[in-house]
């Protein structure tokens, strides 16, 4: 139970008074204006476009979504996305699992304190201007081209970006799911004769699970709605994003937009409710 | 052994972190205009260039503005949201706490997508076109959240038994906001309000579909310039400056709440 709530289960007309005071502001903003303008978008996704005049013909019909599900071109685009966001959030479990443990367990708590704020600093950084800077990078005949070479701009290049803009995002969560670990079960283990690797197998990666999908939320989300990122480092490729986008601006046809933008938008809630069971929520 | 492995991905980590960040520095003193990697000549020719240049300076003007004034908002939306679910209990509690989380919860474009077609449905109408108001309004529904967490976190630990204590030997309702409540949520509200202003001054995506005619924030700015090749030195001291300043809010933070403060964005 949490200190300071009014736990009378009727409350009284003073205190009925002060909430909706309080309240009403701020839902009569989001929960009405916003909610409403996301839910007028929704049903407009049932929505037409007259193709010889260009007006929104507001009558029920399915015609945009058996587009999306029957051609090609949009399922590639939808496969495409979603393997971007599941290579962004594996390269960033890969990376942070060993970062974020060097940081909890080997580290000396001075220099903890230092790769904490390391880590952080950069998040707050603009999200183009490092985004910038990997195309300046990246770039042929660039500083990694004279180095060690360069994949160029394409979809690996997409993927490099962004994992590199959401990993203090997978970094983080572990790191704080790992301080709450205490170090005498790491002791334990070892005293039973297990080896690193076993221990971290039988006792590390087990109780880490709901914070990687608590950091996975941020990468797979992120990866899944950038469009972007795509535009200054990916080429020629195209994600979902890029595909609303265009149908917001030069193609002019809201409803076919608001019905791409609701594949990420139905793949984040199957996501989300996945990896509710496990806990990852509360670990936001 | 596993230390060294340990410690030599460490150091990996932070250079892939860092080089990038780095580089933009260094190129923002790099007499070749197109980067021409080793740079062989030292140049302060673009800083004084991106100094002069208007654009940057009024896209850099408006992304303060715009800042300023959805922080604005979201300080007095989220502090109210936080008090009403923390101090009250009421049907629908938990579906207030997921509605502040939406709008940062969805992707970027789905937000900016809804509120423009909003604004040009109902609001114009009206006579009120998208302009810099527009941007404030957006950039506040998502900012909200930032202020709302770290309010409702403070409220939770610190409970009501001073608020309590000071009603009991005879202050006014309005002289124990003023002299207990508000000096306890104060650093909550500079650390909210210092992450919403960040979220602002950050965001593109939702600031494209909101912004009217004419309205460019920096990061419009920097992303209308970024294909000039002409305009590349001037974006790179935009960037390098950006870069600079991003260490401002880590020990502004540092000094106020201490070290675990910032430890999360949203």
């Amino acid at each position: 139970m949490d200190p300071g709530v009014d736990n009378d289960q009727g409350l009284g007309g003073r205190r009925r008074w002060q909430l909706a005071a309080l309240l009403s502001a701020p839902m009569l903003w989001l929960g009405v204006a916003y909610l409403g303008a996301l839910a007028v978008l929704l049903v407009s996704a049932f929505w037409t476009v007259n193709g010889f005049t260009g007006e929104v013909v507001r009558e029920f019909s399915l015609q945009n979504f058996r587009t999306i599900a029957t051609e090609e071109v949009y399922r590639n685009v939808t496969l495409r996305s979603v393997g971007v966001a599941v290579a962004v959030t594996v390269i960033c479990v890969v990376l942070a699992l060993p970062m974020a443990f060097y940081m909890a367990k080997v580290a000396s708590p001075r220099t903890r304190g230092w790769l904490v704020i390391a880590i952080l600093t950069p998040l707050w950084a603009s999200y183009l201007v490092k985004a910038y800077a990997w195309r300046v990078l990246l770039a042929n005949d660039g500083p990694l081209d004279s180095v060690i070479g360069t994949p160029g701009y394409g979809l690996v290049a997409v993927v490099i970006v962004l994992t590199y803009l959401w990993l203090p995002y997978m970094i983080l969560p572990i790191y704080a799911g790992l301080e709450r670990l205490p170090d005498s079960l790491l002791e334990a283990s070892a005293d039973l004769g297990a080896r690193g690797g076993r221990t971290f197998r039988g006792v590390v990666l087990p109780i880490l699970i709901p914070s990687i999908f608590a950091g996975s939320i941020f990468t797979f989300s992120l990866s899944l709605g950038d469009y972007i990122t795509v535009q200054i480092v990916g080429g020629k490729s195209q994600l979902i994003g890029n595909l609303v986008y265009a149908n917001v601006g030069a193609a002019n046809n809201l409803p076919f937009a608001a019905a791409i933008a609701c594949v990420p938008v139905i793949i984040m809630v199957v996501y989300l409710t996945a990896v509710r069971r496990s806990g990852a929520l509360e670990e936001l | 052994m596993t230390r060294w492995v340990l410690r030599v991905v460490m150091a990996l980590g932070l250079l892939f972190i860092y080089v990038p960040l780095l580089l933009v520095l260094v190129n923002s003193f790099n007499g070749d205009r197109t980067f021409g990697w080793p740079p062989h000549d030292f140049t302060t020719r673009w800083w004084t260039a991106a100094w002069n240049n208007g654009g940057a300076r009024d896209a850099l003007w408006t992304s303060v503005k715009a800042g300023l004034g959805a922080t604005a908002i979201a300080l007095v939306l989220g502090t109210m949201v936080a008090f009403a679910v923390q101090r009250f209990k009421f049907f629908g509690r938990d579906t207030v706490s997921l509605l502040i989380v939406l709008p940062i919860a969805l992707p970027g474009i789905v937000t900016g997508i809804a509120l423009d077609s909003a604004w040009r449905s109902v609001i114009e109408p009206l006579g009120l076109g998208k302009g810099l108001f527009s941007v404030i309004v957006g950039h506040a529904t998502f900012c909200v959240v930032t202020v709302y967490n770290n309010v409702l976190a403070r409220l939770r630990r610190s409970g009501i038994s001073l608020e309590e204590a000071s009603a009991d030997l005879g202050a006014r309702p309005g002289q124990t906001f003023r002299y207990i409540t508000f000096p306890m949520i104060r650093s909550a509200l500079l650390a909210g309000g210092l992450l919403a202003f960040a979220l602002s001054f950050d965001e593109i995506i939702v600031t494209t579909f909101t912004a009217g005619p004419g309205i460019q924030t920096l990061p419009i700015w920097i992303f209308n310039n970024l294909f000039r090749p002409n305009q590349a030195p001037v974006v790179n001291v935009v960037a390098a400056v950006l870069i600079v300043l991003s260490v401002l809010p880590v020990w502004l933070a540092q000094r106020v709440a201490g070290p675990e403060a910032g430890a999360s964005r949203t």
